[in-house]
Parts: C-alpha cells; sequence; structure tokens
C-alpha cells in the first residue's frame, strides 16, 4: 500500500523526524487557514504540493491547462489562489499516463530556504534479507540515475535485524554525508528516526528525496525532510489499523478494489485479451505468452488455489467491465483443484453475465475429461484448447 | 537418491487441525508419506484422521516420534513464532506453506536460524514432492500441497518460486514419460529461506538427477546468482523460464516478491543472465520440459 506525501510525512514526525511545517487541505477554507499560519508564523515563503500517488508532480501540468502540481507562494493569498487551482482538477504528469490522477488534497508547507539536497532510504536488500540504507550527497534528482552514472556516491548501511539500528550505523552514514560539527549530532538522531520509521510501520520502503540542510529565519541551520514518501507492507497492515486508516481508494482503480473484496488479485493493463488464472506465476505467464504470440494482455488475475463458483463468476464480471477487452483467456491448471468444478463455474459464469466476446479455455490437470466434457455440453461457444500455446495462439487469432 | 527428502523422511505438520493444513495432510497421508505427527497447541493427545498422534509442542511430537522434517500451515501472524519453535526442536527441514507474513518477521527468522542446522523452505511455497515408485508416484514424501498424482519418480529435478508452474513443468514432464527426482517449491516471498542456487547445489551433488529444470519470476537477482554459478561449476544441463515479462514496473504481481522496482528485477535481465550461462531459455512456460529434454 502507498501513502500521501502529507501522510508519510506524519509518519515520521510521530518518530521524530523534522518536517517543514504543514497542514494537509482538502477544502479552500482549509487553505486559507493553513496558509495564514505558515506566514503568520514568520514564513516568507509557502509550497503549495498536489498529494497524488505519482512522481513527477512539479513538472505536471493540470487538464485545465493550470502548470506544475507543485508551487511557491510569497503570500498567503497567493498560496490559497494555487490551491483553488489544484483542488478538484486533474494532474498528469509522467507517472500518471494521460487519464492524469484528480487532486483532492494539497499539502501547504512552509518553504525552507535550502542550502543542499542529499539523499536517504531505508529498504529491504533482498540479497542478504536485511535492511539497507541508502544515502547519497546527491539530492533532489533521480536516485536511479545516480546509481548509474556514479555508484560511488551512493552509501550502503547494512543493520543487523537482531539488534536494530546502532548508534555507529547511523554515524557512518551522516560521515558519509559529509556531516559535521553541530549538524553531525542532529543527522544521526535523523537517520535512526528514519530507521525506526521504516521498522516499526513495517514499510516496504522510505525514502527522503530531498534531505535538506536548511537556514531558518533566524541564519540557523538544521536538517528536514522536505520530500518524502513511504510504501508499506500489505502481508503487515493487520497490525496497523492508524496506517490501513490512510489508504485513500480514490488511488487505486475501481476495479482493482472489487476485485480486492472478492479475494481475487486483479492489476488492469491496457491491452484487448483478458486472462482468469489460478497461481501468480502461471498469471504472469499467461500474460507472457499473450504477447509472445503477439496480443496484448487486458490484466492480471490470479483466482487462487481454491477458487470457488462465485469468485469465478466475480472473476467474469470484472474482466467484463474493462470496455477494452475484446477476449478472454481462461487458463487453468487444476492440481488439486477440480477441473470440473472450474468448468462449471465457467459455465455458470458465462450464463450469468451473457458473455458475447470469444473465450478461450485451456484446462488441465484433475478431472479434466470431465471438465472438459461439461464445457463441450454447455452449449456455449467456448473455443477449447489444449496446451497453453494453442490457447494462447487461438486467442490471439480471436480479436486480430 | 533424492535430495532434501525421502520417501522414508518422516514429516510433522505445524497447523494439522486447521482447515487447510488437514486436507494437505490428509492428502499427504494419502500419497503414503510418513506423516507421524500433527502440532496444535491445546490438542495434544488428540488423533489426527484416528492414526496421526496431536502434540502440543514441536518438541514433544520430535521426542515421541522422531520426525526431522515440519510443515507449516499456521496463518501468517502465528508464523514465525512455529518455524523458530520447529529451528528450537532442532528439526533439520522446515517447510512454511504460510503466505502472507510481514517481511519484517522473516527478516528476524533469517537472521535468528543463522547458526543453526535447520534449513527453512518457503514462506509461500507449493512445498516439497520427492515422487514414489507407486501407481501415480504413490510412496512418495508429498510435503506442502502440490498434486502428487502429477508425478514420476525419475532423474529430473525442477526447483521454482511458483506452485502452479512447478505443476506445469512436472506435469509436461511427465506427460513424456519423464519422471522427477525430487520437485522443490522455494516460494514467491521476498524474503525466503533457501535460493534457486541452494537448491541447485543439492541436485548437482544429487547422482540420481540427471537435468534441472529452474523457474523464475521477476523481482530481486536470485535468479541471476543461480545462473552465475551454473555457468561456473554446474555438470547437469539445465532449462529455465522467467515468467513475468510484460508486468509494470512498481506493481507486486500476485506474489509478495514478484516486483519490479529501481529499475532491478526484470525478466529481461533474468533471461540475459540465463543465456549466458547456457540455461536453456523456454520461451513461454509450455515449452519447459521440451527444451530440457532436447539438451539432455
Amino acid at each position: 500500500m502507498n501513502i500521501h506525501e502529507y501522510q508519510a510525512k506524519q509518519l515520521l514526525k510521530q518518530h521524530g523526524v523534522a518536517v517543514p511545517a504543514g497542514d494537509p487541505c482538502k477544502t479552500i477554507g482549509e487553505a486559507s487557514a493553513a496558509a495564514a499560519k505558515i506566514f503568520g508564523s514568520g514564513h516568507k515563503l509557502a509550497v503549495v504540493k498536489s498529494q497524488i500517488h505519482a512522481g513527477g508532480r512539479g513538472k505536471g501540468t493540470f487538464k485545465s491547462g493550470f502548470q506544475g502540481g507543485v508551487k511557491l507562494a510569497k503570500s498567503a493569498d497567493e498560496a490559497v489562489a494555487h490551491a483553488r487551482a489544484m483542488l478538484g482538477q486533474v494532474l498528469v504528469t509522467k507517472q500518471t499516463g494521460p487519464e492524469g490522477r484528480q487532486v483532492n488534497t494539497v499539502l501547504i508547507a512552509s518553504a525552507e530556504t535550502i542550502k543542499k539536497e542529499l539523499y536517504l532510504a531505508v529498504l529491504l536488500d533482498r540479497a542478504n534479507s536485511r535492511p539497507l540504507i541508502m544515502a547519497s550527497t546527491e539530492g533532489g534528482v533521480d536516485i536511479e540515475e545516480v546509481a548509474e552514472k556514479t555508484p560511488e556516491k551512493i552509501v550502503k548501511e547494512h543493520i543487523d535485524p537482531a539488534v536494530g539500528i546502532q548508534p555507529y550505523n547511523a554515524r557512518k552514514v551522516a560521515t558519509a554525508l559529509g556531516f559535521k560539527g553541530e549538524l553531525f549530532g542532529q543527522a544521526c538522531k535523523l537517520i535512526i528516526a528514519v530507521y525506526k520509521t521504516w521498522w516499526e510501520c513495517d514499510a516496504a520502503m522510505v525514502e527522503i528525496n530531498p534531505l535538506c540542510i536548511v537556514e531558518g529565519p533566524d541564519g540557523k541551520e538544521s536538517i528536514v525532510a522536505v520530500d518524502a514518501k513511504i510504501g508499506l507492507d500489505d502481508n503487515a497492515l493487520y497490525r496497523h489499523p492508524d496506517i490501513l486508516a490512510m489508504r485513500d481508494l480514490g488511488e487505486e482503480s475501481p476495479l482493482e478494489i472489487e476485485a480486492s473484496k472478492h479475494s481475487l488479485n486483479y492489476i488492469k493493463l491496457d491491452g484487448s485479451i483478458a486472462c482468469l488464472v489460478n497461481g501468480a506465476g502461471l498469471a504472469m505467464s499467461t500474460m507472457d505468452i499473450i504477447q509472445h504470440f503477439g496480443g496484448n494482455p487486458a490484466n492480471f488475475l490470479d483466482v487462487g488455489g481454491g477458487a470457488s463458483k462465485e469468485q469465478v463468476t466475480e472473476a467474469f464480471k470484472i474482466i467484463l467491465s474493462d470496455p477494452n477487452v475484446k477476449a478472454i483467456f481462461v487458463n487453468i491448471f487444476g492440481g488439486i483443484m477440480d477441473c470440473n468444478v472450474i468448468a462449471t463455474g465457467i459455465v455458470a459464469a458465462v450464463k450469468e453475465t451473457g458473455l458475447k466476446l470469444p473465450l478461450v479455455v485451456r484446462l488441465e490437470g484433475n478431472n479434466v475429461a470431465a471438465g472438459k466434457k461439461t464445457l463441450a455440453e454447455s452449449g456455449l461457444t467456448i473455443i477449447s484448447a489444449d496446451t497453453m500455446s494453442d490457447a494462447a495462439q487461438k486467442v490471439v487469432k480471436s480479436v486480430a | 537418491m533424492s535430495i532434501l527428502v525421502k520417501p522414508d523422511t518422516k514429516i510433522l505438520v505445524q497447523g494439522i487441525t486447521g482447515g487447510f493444513g488437514a486436507r494437505h495432510a490428509k492428502l499427504s497421508l494419502d500419497y503414503g508419506t510418513q506423516l507421524v505427527a500433527g502440532v496444535t497447541p491445546g490438542k495434544g493427545g488428540q488423533l489426527f484422521e484416528n492414526t496421526v498422534p496431536i502434540f502440543d509442542t514441536v518438541a514433544d511430537a520430535v521426542k515421541q516420534t522422531g520426525a526431522t522434517v515440519s510443515t507449516i500451515f499456521v496463518p501468517p501472524p502465528f508464523a514465525a513464532d512455529a518455524i523458530l519453535e520447529a529451528v528450537d526442536a532442532g528439526i533439520d527441514l522446515v517447510v512454511c506453506i504460510t503466505e502472507g507474513i510481514p517481511v519484517n518477521d522473516m527478516v528476524k527468522v533469517k537472521r535468528a536460524m543463522q547458526g543453526s542446522k535447520t534449513r527453512l523452505i518457503g514462506p509461500n511455497c507449493p512445498g516439497i514432492v520427492t515422487p514414489g515408485t507407486g501407481k501415480d508416484s504413490h510412496g512418495g514424501c508429498r510435503i506442502g500441497i502440490a498434486p502428487g498424482y502429477i508425478h514420476k519418480k525419475g532423474n529430473i529435478g525442477v526447483v521454482s518460486r511458483s506452485g502452479t508452474l512447478t505443476y506445469e513443468a512436472v506435469w509436461q514432464l511427465t506427460s513424456r514419460g519423464v519422471g522427477q527426482s525430487t520437485c522443490v517449491g522455494i516460494g514467491g516471498d521476498p524474503v525466503n529461506g533457501t535460493s534457486h542456487l541452494d537448491v541447485i547445489k543439492m541436485f548437482n551433488d544429487d547422482p540420481e538427477t540427471h537435468g534441472i529444470i529452474m523457474i523464475g519470476e521477476i523481482g530481486g537477482t536470485a535468479e541471476e546468482e543461480a545462473a552465475e554459478w551454473i555457468k561456473q561449476h554446474c555438470k547437469k544441463p539445465v532449462a529455465g523460464f522467467i515468467a513475468g515479462a510484460t508486468a509494470p514496473p512498481g506493481r507486486r504481481m500476485g506474489h509478495a516478491g514478484a516486483i519490479v522496482s529501481g529499475g532491478k528485477g526484470t525478466a529481461e535481465a533474468k533471461i540475459a543472465a540465463f543465456k549466458a550461462a547456457g540455461i536453456g531459455v523456454a520461451a513461454t512456460p509450455s515449452e519447459m520440459a521440451d527444451v530440457l529434454l532436447k539438451m539432455m
């Protein structure tokens, strides 16, 4: 699960990480209050940031024509004007696709005088199953590019999960980032707090880019998380009801939300051939084989190992609500699952949904003969196939 | 020979009275597997299927029955504890079927297992099958949730992160009259106990295994590491398949570990590594068995 920048900053702040003063605003009234608070407390500059689960906001364009999903404001009035131009509007960035995302919340925060931009992240290193702190003196830019062009500028510090982060881990990272003097101690505290946010929230990733050395109105320097991104481990959400409450259904595809209600694992894609498969690996390779034979998959859909007749029917309804779908490919390897139960489910689903599109079914495994008989005797036009290759070629041909 | 388990290996099941665990424990008994004990805290003293004694703790079950392998079916919030209980009881091999364990729990478990003699397979895996010599491979050792009847005793080793793709490969082999030494599902989670490489090394050392099918998917770099080792050391033909070439970056494809993030873990990179290591790459999952058989 992903959360918004303002929510990520709330979690970081709870764990002791300094973030710029600011508030999330859903209405113009809230925006006025937030802007007044910032300028009233002596700040000379504010930033208004569109809250969507996609990057590239600053360079994005609203469908209304308004330029930029992140804007600076020199007065409270200007900040409110920006919020008015963003709230309720659809922002298109390089990561949203042409359909864009509706902005329902803006974050209005104090804009600090930035002296230096750094990068700090915590993630799991899958190669050795340990937490990893990644940091770089090159902040505010695409870190993947830094990793590719100048890998020596990326610092990595593994944490032993038996004891958790130790002060020396933080000192090594702070030193590598070039912190000195008074800021050194502050940096160590912040690195530990960021790590604790990652561990205690069961995050998949915490990324602060940029982490900034800023100069306050009094000329004093401090370290602040100016932007933040947190992704969470879905498997651990059951023990974090407070974080689960941050889920924004508006950021998810309606079909994916519907699928999750029926314990179906569905991901919408852009193609025309819908797939209904049991098992994640087989579901992925069903998409691959469609493309291999020149078609385009419309979705990933894993109905799981023990799919019921009802789940198969719901799965059909979900894939049929995608208007791009021109054909359906059902690919089932019934290991323990009885192929005849699946076949009965398919027949019921086709009848209930009044399916008119070409349907190619490949069944293999337990009680397959009975399953094929059920399909053949249903009176429905179902294209039967023996192997995955055969089925994929038939379904691709059906939409050609 | 075979790897990890033999037909006479004594196994126990943690979570034997849960719906899922009971169903598959019964299927293992029917397959002829030496299932000697079950563990469900609070149900010690009862019998499973009127034959298998149930114990309150793994330590008790091991002491009374001599089981050396445990299969775990307990729900995700309790799975880490169940694995560590098996490790504490001195079990040789723990196979964790449970899907949905928090990643940080597995990070802690893996760290705690360092230096212990126990090997962990999974979590989020279909388990292990060493086929037997009876009808439909009856009499073998079936640990987990794989359909037993699709197997056939023979000389091909299969290792995979995905359940259904393992069954596909096994069924393709069996349909062509080719049997398997052992089939191992290592699981689809980002933190698992045993890697592709660990299993490949065992197959390489097993005289009964003559060829290997390795099935991978997007996410992580475990397939690349296995390929690098195969290139240098593997004496046996290896065919491979990678799932997820069409998966959109940044999305988890069903398995918690199947995700391309930060440009890492792509199918393209894994297939390139396979090719560079002389692994026969199946362009589609339909061809996994044929690609291997052509190499042998």
